[in-house]
């Protein structure tokens, strides 16, 4: 196929990752952050399952279909941003390659009632090597950890920033990426 | 039939009424290498009226260089599918996109200074 070769016409869009256990408010931070309402759309995913004892060996390939919300910030540098909400269900995004290739980092939101539910998704970028941090989304301010607290309770590398933040709040939702960007920066500088 | 007045054929509770493989006429693959994140932007060389409505359409929401994904988003289709449309608009050269780029580099500092200084310019 011939390319349009004139890439002043077109825009570079880059992408993070806005991760997190169910209802922990990933939505509603890229709502917060974006200069759009979040769009929702889907992906058919091939998920592939080892066959049970009757099929040793035996390799079943099914289609799922995951939902995702996304938002966007355009600035004036010809640079978009896409934030990429994770879909809900862990098992299967962490089969989607698509969504984690080329993300510049992501932000992993947690829950102070249920700093667990983050653990898959920490999991899953450390062992991908995609930079993130984790930020605690204290909404409603019922429980309130150091960041300290929260770094030993996830047990996460000392280099992982651990920032707090209100995701109903622009301005905060805001500072969260400025905070990764900042830390992706200290990650590229040469040591 | 114009895209502009061609409404995406939906039941309030059922959803799109066109099964979303239909559109794409069961094929899964499509033709050019695209991501969610690629660009597409209409060309202006191909005549809305002779295309199907939902290649009008697509065709219509990429009049400025859109991503795939939001292309997606507005069609109400899986993204596969919307790539298949979109291939499709391509190959009619009815749309443009770009060579495919390599995955953003999370050490390229122009791309970082650039995210750095847009993103503190909102705070």
């Amino acid at each position: 196929m011939a390319y349009n070769n004139d890439s002043e016409a077109f825009p570079t869009a880059v992408k993070i990752l806005i991760a997190g256990g169910f209802g922990v408010g990933k939505t509603t931070f890229i709502g917060s952050a974006s200069e759009i309402e979040p769009l929702s759309t889907e992906e058919l995913i091939t998920t592939a399952s080892v066959g049970t004892d009757d099929l040793v060996g035996v390799e079943d390939k099914s289609t799922t279909t995951v939902a995702f919300d996304f938002g966007r910030i355009t600035f004036a540098s010809q640079h978009v941003l896409y934030l990429f909400g994770t879909p809900g269900q862990d098992r299967f995004w962490f089969m989607w390659d698509e969504l984690c290739t080329g993300a510049l980092g992501a932000v992993v939101l947690a829950d102070p009632r249920r700093l667990d539910a983050s653990f898959a998704a920490i999991d899953f970028f450390e062992s991908r090597g995609v930079h993130f941090l984790v930020a605690v989304n204290e909404f409603d301010g019922a429980f309130h950890y150091e960041p300290e607290e929260v770094r030993a309770a996830l047990k996460l590398d000392p280099r992982t920033p651990v920032v707090l933040c209100d995701a109903r709040d622009s301005r905060s939702a805001t500072t969260v990426l400025v905070a990764l960007v900042q830390s992706l920066f200290s990650a590229a500088r040469p040591t | 039939m114009a895209a502009d007045d061609d409404e995406i054929w939906t039941d309030e509770k059922a959803g799109r009424l066109v099964r979303p493989y239909t559109v794409s006429n069961g094929r899964t693959s499509p033709t050019n290498k695209l991501d969610l994140l690629s660009m597409v932007k209409a060309t202006g060389r191909s005549a809305r009226a002779q295309l199907d409505p939902d290649l009008a359409l697509a065709l219509h929401l990429c009049h400025d260089p859109t991503p795939v994904v939001e292309v997606a988003a507005h069609l109400k289709l899986p993204a596969v599918v919307t790539k298949v449309l979109l291939s499709d608009l391509i190959d009619c050269g009815a749309a443009t996109t770009h060579a495919p780029r390599p995955a953003a580099d999370p050490t390229d500092r122009s791309v970082l200074e650039a995210l750095l200084h847009g993103l503190q310019q909102r705070l």
